[in-house]
């Protein structure tokens, strides 16, 4: 499919990579290197694929952020939703959150023991299971970043016009946003520019990054996942800082616009309200949830079945908290590879498709020769 | 979680929902959140629900950006 291959050409991606050897010499001579962060958990697994990292010209560095939202979700959310598998709830969940460690168990576990989770791919399919099985509560596992979360709350007024009564969500929605406000904040953090997520764009719109830009001066560039998407924005990063302009540039106009997706927007406005939310490894981030307004409490499961979800605990050698903030090279984890594996995760960012420890795992053999 | 890739939406069925293919494998998705989806348009689909439409004039003009740089790069190699 062209719109796949056509931005993985290796030729063009070898001419970009030249590209950025160039604008690289021009302009990072005087010895000070630049940081960029890709926000976004796909574009850290599309650059370890590609060995994107291995390609980039000397003192340009690009560490990962906290954009991968099965690793951002705190151990006591899974608590919460092990507890209701136990009670004999039907659990729905996307694959990635089943190997997630709690603070004692996970949900592979809690299925092992006799609880009934399903993984789907389409949250669709939630519809169809509560359909199924009217005379028993169905609960999704409602985590995501907006991307996730415009498919996951339109299951509301799905279930209201399908008359589907025994479906809810247990909610940790977050928005990226706030979590660029918090990053930003962090003395110990130096960021240069920030490589912004491809899909969470489309919903929010490329000016949900003008801030960034214009009050802190960090440039942006809106980039897709396909290597060459990735290439591009970092060149059109590297160019803002040598001419030192501080912008948000759009490098995804084939999917993103100015103002994002309106019929999203207008259904988390009807849906959902913000609250404060807690991250792994960043803590509680104000208004960077989002959760179900009190006029939908009857599909909120935490309501409905009352359970808190706490904080948890996390398993104290994991050191993913400063993986997800971009301070760790995965491999600097003295669990990584010996202990924790994707077989047998210590943490969440070794479980994720998307986690920094599964991306850097996975691809940890790949050396420069892709260009 | 949030890998989305394009797909054709084949046959749009009702207000929100549409058959969309890719490689040959076809998928019914809900388009709700698209601005009157039609057949022949190239939405994002994430989680069974198309999140936005492709815009074609600027995929292919970036793809042309593409063929321009790889070709410049063959002939200085
Ligand atoms: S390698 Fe494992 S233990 Fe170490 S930070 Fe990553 S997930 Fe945590």
């Amino acid at each position: 499919m062209k719109y796949i291959e056509g931005f993985r050409e290796p030729r063009a991606a070898r001419a970009l990579v030249e590209k950025l050897r160039l604008l690289g010499q021009s302009s990072l001579k005087d010895g000070n290197g630049v940081t960029f962060m890709e926000v976004c958990g796909s574009h850290t697994m599309a650059i370890a694929r590609y060995a994107i990292r291995e390609a980039l010209p000397e003192g340009v560095a690009l560490v990962s952020g906290p954009g991968c939202p099965v690793c951002v979700t705190p151990a006591g959310y899974l608590d919460a939703a092990i507890e209701l598998a136990r009670q004999g709830v039907i659990m729905i969940s996307f694959g990635d959150m089943l190997h997630v460690p709690g603070s004692r168990s996970s949900l592979a576990r809690a299925r092992a023991a006799g609880g009934d989770i399903r993984v789907v791919y389409s949250a669709l399919d939630a519809l169809q299971i509560a359909a199924a099985e009217p005379q028993r509560e169905c609960v999704f596992l409602a985590i995501g970043f907006e991307t996730t979360t415009a498919p996951v709350a339109g299951l509301v007024p799905l279930a209201d016009e399908r008359k589907i009564g025994n479906l809810s969500l247990l909610t940790s929605f977050k928005t990226i946003p706030p979590a660029m406000d918090a990053l930003i904040a962090d003395p110990e953090l130096r960021i240069d520019g920030f490589m912004c997520p491809a899909h969470v764009s489309a919903i929010i719109g490329a000016d949900a990054y003008l801030p960034y830009a214009r009050q802190h001066g960090i440039p942006c560039v809106v980039a897709g996942f396909e290597p060459l998407d990735i290439l591009l924005g970092i060149e059109g990063l590297l160019r803002q800082i040598i001419e030192g302009r501080a912008e948000v540039e759009n490098q995804y106009s084939r999917v993103v616009t100015a103002g994002g997706n309106r019929r999203a927007q207008v259904l988390f406005q009807r849906l959902l309200e913000p609250e404060d939310a807690l991250w792994r490894g960043l803590g509680v981030i104000p208004a960077s949830g989002l959760r179900l307004k009190k006029a939908y409490s009857s599909r909120d499961a935490a309501v409905r079945f009352g359970v808190t979800i706490g904080p948890g605990v996390e398993h104290a050698a994991c050191c993913c908290g400063d993986v997800i903030k971009g301070k760790l090279n995965p491999a600097a984890c003295p669990l990584f590879a010996k202990v924790c594996t994707p077989d047998d995760p210590v943490g969440p960012c070794m479980v994720s498709a998307e986690g920094s420890c599964a991306a850097a795992y996975k691809f940890r053999d790949i050396r420069q020769h892709a260009y | 979680m949030c890998l989305a890739v394009p797909m054709q939406i084949i046959e749009v069925k009702t207000v929100s929902t549409a058959t969309v293919e890719l490689g040959g494998s076809r998928l019914e998705v809900d388009v709700s959140l698209i601005e009157n989806p039609r057949p022949g348009d190239f939405v994002i689909v994430h989680a069974g629900f198309a999140i936005e439409r492709l815009d074609v004039e600027e995929a292919n003009a970036r793809l042309e950006l593409f063929s321009d740089l790889a070709a410049a790069g063959a002939v200085r190699t």
